[in-house]
């Protein structure tokens, strides 16, 4: 178990001069001893990169990584004592169960009983107790990466547990019962856990606090909460929530704001000029005409998904989603409605970031 | 540590090259020597260099089409072989079916047999097939042994990877053809790089199939080589320059598939 | 070829049909003819008489025969024994990636495209004394070498012009096969904490077992089969130190220019191979699926 903190940027190239250059921008980062993590954003965003730093398998361009305070930026990942799970299973096919799981023990020359204990309690963890003695070749692609799992594990000083996608090869009716043991793993064994994926729902189910990233940029570390109520910038806002927040542009001028052509008044301090404003789905409400804070809007589509009806309209150029509740009466296509956009959970951004 | 073992590696290797390219520098320096010279004395260099082995070659009709031949009948075969050798393996790497095991067994045996009392047969039956003297004929009898060897070849690739991406692309809506080619032939790429460097070399180098079945339209180059013992004795320069030349197409197919052979298995984001 | 988990579907047969077409054309008719001869007395084109199995029984008899079967086996096996690891060796030492991966590759490659009578030929000179590099280094450094005079030097050279040949083959087919291991693998090894043996022996051969088995088997057949290079080089001499198999058979069938036995003996041939290398692939599929016993 160990608190690590990053505080590096990667490079493709030595000299690095733009942007485009860095796989990954500068960045401070610190993972708290026993906390779950998820390392969130679209394929090439820089996760695994980051991963793979952590894990000691890459080594930074420039910066720091330290554990505990020592520095481990050119530590292999021996020396780090962390454990990595792989997209795909990763196990030795001429052993047993057991003997994958004993297998870095005994690279450490760890005495047998206590191999066979450990094994054992691990094995346990996983209920993979009755099939120690099985061939590990044989067995299904969520037993396997159980198993490593369990590899990693088995080392009873383990600094942290690294995943990089672990469920992409996992029938989708078992991903759900792995992400439940890895919670309960989490909960007992109280491991720092990194967690890398592009699914929202895997991080933000499984991680205390998730970190989102988009080309190579950490743009906001918080719980799900957080990312779901304030995102720090609008890709975040974009990338959260199924669907993904609303944007609409927006005008700010001495004390009202003009939302789509229509002018309102604002609830609290706004800077001057242009802002877009952000709002999701779930807090889009239909009111009266004139209503406080709501534009008018033409109805575009209606989709009864069953348990929620989803609205698409049109403000000012603009689509909005509005989710509606089922017993919520629906408008027709081509109605025109007035959505209230503006209320405690409206975001503010100026040049994509959160200002408001 | 590391440095050591690779050291030592490297030292291996540069000694092995060594070993396989002493033989191959002296056959290019015998074939810029007369057979009077190579008879006569040991040199490193031609002490009279000459280009006339080469010249024969290239101006002699008999040469060169021998060359030309060659590469049609083993490209035809090349191409057959591993096209009807693709869906087999994956056939046999996928599926359990009636005999397959035995069936993937037998296969091999084909290539177990002396071709020297085979020769008759194959000429009675290409004779009456009207394949005799054609790039084809020879094509098709040197499938015998390179279709069973692509299949094993192309299975062993095929089985390392993980049903699961056939399952994944079936789920995400994947004809099997548009699968197979788009999905799942990058990722056996090494086995298709090894497969049809084997097919070339081994129906390249062929001479008792080739020789029986062909007289003058498709006599291919390992044929014309066996000429070179004559009255005066063996021509020792005019096959070294020939096997020179032999060497050229198998090292360009090489180049060409190194990259196949080199990138192996990508484990990409499916 | 493993048998786990795998669906059952006899559909499967179609995508093999084009395969069986190929061969069966090239093997099946030829084949048949062969069984035809090796129960007749071909005594003219005209006049043929069945005789049974009365040329396998004379076959079975023959001294020599046995006395070559020994030295064919034991010629099979030592290509095997040396061949094998180097190539395994040779693999893993080629370079992965780059320019030198090219370069090693297309060297390592170039002997197995030389016609096998080249190949021979070349060996001829260059393993003499007068005016060959091999011999002539050998000889000035004091050692003795004549692969004509000596059956021990005769057994070398063509053992050592084999290896020189063939090791390739394996070692290409090897070289694909580690290129097939995603790097996770290695990566996980490190962080298991694995020793450089010890992911060679749990995780590079496992993996290299399909590819090894094609290359135990291509090896010893070809090996079995061989005949243009002793016979080139030695004669099958001195003496017949070095007269294998196949050899022997065309010794025979040539020299009594007499289809029907050597029919039989191409029948018997094709029957031992056959069971060697059966024997051989059921022992290698036993062992890629046996319990390996990880030391304590």
């Amino acid at each position: 178990m160990a608190r690590i903190d990053l505080d590096l940027a990667h490079a493709y190239r030595p000299n690095p001069t733009q942007d485009s250059d860095y796989a990954l921008l500068p960045l401070k980062m610190s993972f708290r001893d026993g906390g779950a993590y998820a390392l969130l954003g679209p394929s090439g965003c820089g996760k695994t990169t980051m991963l793979n730093i952590i894990s000691g398998l890459l080594v930074p361009s420039q910066g720091t990584v330290t554990f505990d305070g020592r520095d481990m930026t050119r530590a292999t990942p021996q020396e780090r004592n962390i454990a990595q799970v792989f997209q795909f299973p990763v196990i030795y096919d001429t052993m047993t169960v057991a003997e994958n799981l004993a297998f870095p023990l005994r690279n450490r020359k760890v005495p047998a009983d206590q191999i066979k204990k450990r094994v054992g309690e691990i094995a346990e963890m996983l209920d993979m107790s009755g099939q120690l003695n099985q061939r590990a070749a044989g067995l299904a692609a969520d037993a396997k990466q159980k198993i490593s799992l369990g590899r990693g594990l088995v080392r009873s000083d383990v600094s942290a547990v690294l995943f990089d996608e672990p469920l992409t090869v996992i029938d989708p009716h078992l991903k759900w019962q792995l992400r439940r043991k890895l919670k309960q793993i989490h909960r007992e064994l109280k491991l720092t856990l990194i967690y890398v994926t592009h699914d929202q729902v895997e991080a933000l189910t499984f991680a205390e606090e998730v970190v989102v990233m988009t080309r190579g940029k950490a743009v906001q570390v918080g719980s799900a909460d957080a990312l779901f109520e304030r995102p720090a910038h609008t890709f975040v806002g974009h990338f959260i929530g199924s669907p993904g927040m609303n944007f609409l542009s927006a005008q700010s001028a001495n004390g009202t704001i003009e939302v789509a052509g229509t002018p309102l008044v604002p609830t609290r301090e706004l800077p001057q000029g242009p802002l877009k404003i952000g709002i999701r789905p779930e807090y889009l409400r239909l009111s009266n005409a004139g209503a406080a804070g709501a534009v008018p809007a033409v109805v575009k589509q209606v989709q009864d998904v069953g348990t929620h009806v989803m609205l698409s309209v049109e403000a000012g150029g603009s689509l909005l989603k509005v989710r509606l509740h089922s017993d919520d009466r629906s408008p027709a296509v081509g109605d025109t409605v007035w959505v209230r956009v503006l209320d405690t959970h409206t975001c503010y951004y100026k040049d994509e970031e959160l200002v408001a | 540590m590391n440095e050591k073992r690779f050291h030592k590696r490297s030292i291996f290797l540069v000694l092995y090259i060594l070993f396989a390219l002493l033989p191959i520098y002296w056959m290019i320096n015998m074939s810029f020597k007369t057979n009077e010279e190579i008879l006569s004395s040991f040199s490193f260099f031609p002490q009279q260099l000459t280009w006339a082995n080469y010249a024969r070659i290239f101006t002699d009709e008999s040469w060169y089409s021998g060359y030309i031949n060659s590469l049609i009948y083993v490209a035809i075969n090349t191409v057959i072989s591993l096209t009807v050798a693709l869906p087999a393996a994956y056939a046999f790497s996928r599926y359990s079916f009636l005999g397959d095991k035995h069936v993937f067994f037998w296969l091999l045996t084909n290539r177990m047999t002396p071709p020297a009392v085979f020769l008759l047969p194959f000429f009675q039956l290409y004779t009456t097939v009207g394949l005799m003297d054609t790039h084809l004929g020879v094509a098709l009898a040197h499938l015998l042994f390179n279709v069973p060897l692509a299949v094993w070849i192309l299975e062993g690739f095929m089985s390392g990877i993980p049903r699961e991406i056939d399952e994944t692309a079936y789920i995400d809506g994947y004809s099997f053809p548009r699968f197979f080619v788009t999905i799942f032939l990058p990722l056996i790429k090494a086995g298709v790089g090894v497969a049809a460097f084997f097919c070339f070399m081994f129906s390249w180098v062929e001479l008792l199939l080739a020789r029986t079945l062909t007289s003058v339209n498709a006599k291919p180059i390992v044929a014309t080589m066996t000429r070179t013992v004559s009255a005066s004795g063996m021509d020792w320069a005019t096959l070294a320059a020939a096997g020179v030349l032999t060497i050229v197409p198998g090292a360009i197919v090489i180049w060409f598939v190194r990259h196949y052979i080199a990138k192996g298995f990508a484990m990409g984001r499916v | 070829m493993n048998a786990t988990n795998k669906p059952i579907n006899q559909k499967a047969w179609w995508l093999v049909l084009p395969v069986l077409v190929c061969v069966a054309f090239s093997a099946i008719v030829p084949l048949m003819t062969v069984v035809n001869y090796s129960v007749q007395d071909i005594i003219s084109p005209e006049r043929r008489v069945f005789v049974g199995t009365e040329w396998f029984a004379a076959v079975m008899r023959d001294d020599e025969l046995l006395e070559a079967l020994g030295r064919q086996l034991g010629f099979s096996l030592s290509v095997l024994l040396v061949e094998i690891p180097l190539g395994i060796a040779l693999a893993l030492s080629m370079p992965a990636k780059g320019w030198k991966s090219s370069a090693v590759l297309v060297v390592v490659a170039l002997s197995l495209l030389i016609p096998w009578n080249v190949v021979v030929t070349i060996w001829q000179i260059y393993g003499r004394t007068d005016i060959g590099l091999f011999g002539h280094a050998l000889a000035s450094m004091g050692i003795e070498y004549n692969y004509t005079g000596s059956a021990t030097d005769a057994w070398l050279t063509v053992l050592v012009m084999d290896v020189w040949h063939w090791t390739p083959l394996v070692a290409l087919l090897c070289f694909a096969g580690l290129r097939s291991i995603p790097d996770a693998y290695y990566q996980a090894a490190r962080i298991d904490g694995a020793s450089k043996f010890a992911v060679f022996r749990y995780i590079q051969l496992p993996k290299m077992r399909g590819v090894l088995m094609i290359a135990v088997l291509l090896r010893f057949m070809d090996s079995f089969m061989i005949y243009t290079e002793p016979f080139v080089l030695t004669g099958g001499g001195p003496g017949n130190a070095t007269t294998f198999l196949s050899q022997y058979l065309t010794q025979k069938a040539v020299g009594q220019f007499d289809l029907g036995p050597a029919a039989a003996f191409s029948l018997i041939y094709f029957l031992i191979i056959l069971l060697f290398c059966f024997v051989l692939y059921n022992w290698m599929q036993r062992v890629g699926t046996q319990q390996v016993e990880v030391e304590q």
